[in-house]
């Protein structure tokens, strides 16, 4: 049977006695896409990437690959690989045999699979190196060899869970990206797991963001980015400030948020007697003039508390007058504002579309 | 100087019992025997230097058979041994957690509380004509006479291979344990059967703790003396036996003194061949062990 997605996932549920480690998720995941599911730590998604696999049965709900249902299909039969958070390399085998081990257990001569594995390497970037033993390579190496012992059986759907947690960060930023790349080359089917939202950001078509056994959100990084659908995604996803109060009165599409010192701030969504709002540092602005927020419905002002240099990520805390938190600010290293110091007042602002409000 | 000579003196206190231990109770009584079987009985007591007692081995049938016979089934008791040790193994290695683990090992332990005479004392109450079993057998109709189960083969392997099981079972247990769980699943993920997973993975990392378990077991089925003689009988014909005959009952002991050399020898060259053939090193093994 022809199918349109690769992957579907059915109202599946997974307890541990009376605990969900999985609640009712359904989704789907199209053919060549990098979809990935961001979640702090324990919210399940190992699990849910398990029962994907075959190593952990569904307390309910169907998973179906291709169109075709995975339940009672042991994990050696699924057209699905996956790549360990440990990476899980044969310690003794060589990488040529770590690669041509799948291949060797489908029946594939053992000729042929040693050729198809060092071709597989090769395209990894490992030429030569199939007789090694995996012990003698180094971290992003490892990986890689992790990640061709899946794609040299060519399979539907590759699974990773949170691969590049072991590696260190310089490392890390090099492996998004070659990983995206290889995906792309490949164009399999990528599910990714992460509870780094950097990573799934730059790699994702589509981010699942998942908490206490549930999907908050489906959708590609910018929806997530932009218009958060719960308080969780808002402040999961990204940096932002928050902010806790009570609605006020909602007038033509903004509404407006009571803090509790009193001062009032103007957002978008809907509240309750409790609201959150967010707002991201890079939308709020900065001025030493007033004057030149004026046209901004949320104007404050305050004082740097704190400068965090990190070059074109540099941001400013400032302790503003009406709030409890102080608020996070990008700051532009081009800017007038560049050079500024502990200490020095700041006028700070931003628009209504900028903040999103939801009920608590 | 004088602290560094402190520190030869504290090493060499250190190693005292052991190096007293390995000196007197091991090297000294081997070289004594090694001595003592090169030399012939010519006339009554009266002793030359000479090969004598090693070709009569060879000349006597009955001693190169019982010798051959206990290499074999030494090996056959260890591979036995193996063969039930390693599914026990992988259970509690891989299966058991917890509280279930240390009964599981406390019950492999408990035969060893009891010392290995009144351990195979337990498999002749059981085993023999007016025993246990052959008690059941009859009341359950199945056999018309008592049945004497003791003084064969099976009874000496039988034995043999419940003594060596524990010794089996520890050093198989500690090489699956390090085994990482997510690299057997990634021997399912990859598509091996349970077969291919146990042949391939599971096998080939717990080699060093298989080959540390088989010598263990090999030597002290090769050595055992009071379970081939309880349980075989006069059908036991174990290389220690003529041993003992030679040291207590003939009183020969340059002859028994030859045939420990014997057995020392044998037992050396099937553990050299095993580690040889399995390709391990002593060094891993015995990490193992
Ligand atoms: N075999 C199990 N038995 C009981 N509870 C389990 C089992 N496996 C997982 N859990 C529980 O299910 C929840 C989800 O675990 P899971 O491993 O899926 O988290 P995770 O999202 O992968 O976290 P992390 O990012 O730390 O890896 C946790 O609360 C965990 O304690
Ligand atoms: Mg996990």
């Amino acid at each position: 049977m022809a199918s349109s997605t690769d992957l579907d996932i059915v109202n599946v549920t997974k307890r541990f006695g009376s605990h969900a480690a999985v609640d009712d998720v359904s989704f789907s995941v199209a053919p060549g896409e990098f979809f990935s599911i961001l979640g702090p730590s324990g919210c399940g998604k190992t699990t849910l990437m398990r029962m994907i696999a075959g190593f952990e049965h569904p307390t309910s709900g169907d998973i179906r690959i291709r169109g075709q249902s995975m339940i009672g299909v042991p994990a050696n039969k699924r057209p699905v690989n996956m790549v360990f958070q440990s990476l899980a390399l044969f310690p003794m085998m060589s990488v040529g045999e770590n690669v041509a081990y799948g291949l060797t257990c489908r029946g594939v001569s053992r000729a042929e699979a040693d050729e198809r594995a060092s071709r597989m390497l090769e395209r990894v970037g490992l030429k030569g190196f199939g007789s090694r033993r995996v012990t003698a390579l180094s971290g992003g190496q490892r990986q890689r060899v992790a990640i061709a012992r899946c794609l040299v059986l060519e399979p539907t759907l590759v699974l990773l869970d949170e691969p590049l947690g072991a590696l260190d960060l310089k490392l890390r930023e090099h492996m998004k990206i070659e990983l995206k790349q290889l995906q792309g080359t490949f164009n399999t089917t990528f599910a990714y797991i992460t509870h780094d939202q950097s990573e799934a950001l730059v790699m994702s078509d589509r981010i699942a963001v998942m908490n206490q056994g549930r999907f908050e959100q489906v959708g590609s990084p910018r929806e997530l980015y932009h218009n958060p659908a719960t308080p969780f995604v808002a402040s999961f996803v990204g940096e932002t400030n928050r902010l806790q109060g009570e609605a006020a009165a909602a007038s033509n599409g903004t509404i407006a948020v009571r803090l509790p010192s009193g001062a009032v701030v103007q957002g978008q969504g809907k509240g309750a007697a409790k609201a959150l709002a967010f707002v991201r540092p890079e939308a709020v602005a900065l001025a030493q003039d007033p004057a030149s927020l004026s046209n901004l419905p949320n104007r404050f002002e305050g004082r740097v508390s704190a400068v965090l240099f990190d070059g074109a990520a540099s941001s400013l805390l400032i302790d503003t007058t009406g709030f409890e938190q102080p608020v996070r600010a990008v700051l532009p290293q081009a800017g007038p504002l560049a050079g500024i110091q502990v200490g020095a007042p700041v006028h700070v602002g931003w628009t209504a579309d900028a903040m999103k409000v939801f009920a608590a | 100087m004088i602290a560094k000579q402190a520190s030869r003196l504290t090493l060499f206190l250190l190693l005292a019992p052991a190096i007293l231990w390995l000196g007197l109770l091991i090297v000294l009584p081997h070289v004594e025997i090694l001595v003592l079987s090169f030399s012939e009985r010519v006339a009554p007591r009266v002793y030359a230097f000479g090969f004598g007692n090693y070709l009569e081995f060879f000349t006597e049938p009955l001693y190169w058979r019982t010798f051959a016979r206990t290499a074999f089934m030494s090996i056959l008791v260890t591979a036995l041994t193996l063969v039930l040790a390693f599914p026990i193994a992988l259970y509690i290695a891989r299966v058991a957690q917890g509280r279930l683990k240390a009964m599981l090992l406390l019950l492999c332990l408990l035969p060893f509380w009891v010392s290995e005479l009144v351990r195979t004392l337990g498999w002749m109450i059981l085993l023999r004509e007016t025993g246990v079993i052959s008690y059941a057998l009859r009341s359950m109709g199945v056999a018309s006479q008592p049945v004497e189960l003791l003084y064969n083969d099976g009874a000496v392997i039988l034995g043999l291979v419940y003594g060596g099981l524990l010794f089996m079972i520890v050093p198989l247990a500690n090489a699956l344990e390090s085994l990482e769980p997510a690299v057997v699943e990634a021997g399912y993920d990859l598509g091996g059967s349970r077969w291919t997973v146990l042949r391939r993975i599971v096998i080939p990392h717990a080699m060093p703790g298989i080959v540390a378990g088989c010598i263990i077991v090999f030597m002290l089925t090769v050595g055992n003396f009071a379970t081939p003689v309880l349980l075989g009988g006069k059908n036991g014909l174990w290389f220690t036996e003529q041993i003992y005959a030679q040291f207590i009952t003939r009183f020969n002991w340059p002859q028994g003194a030859a045939f420990g050399m014997l057995l020392l020898l044998l037992s050396s060259a099937i553990v050299w061949l095993g580690l040889r053939l399995t390709g391990q090193s002593l060094g891993t093994t015995l990490k193992q062990a």
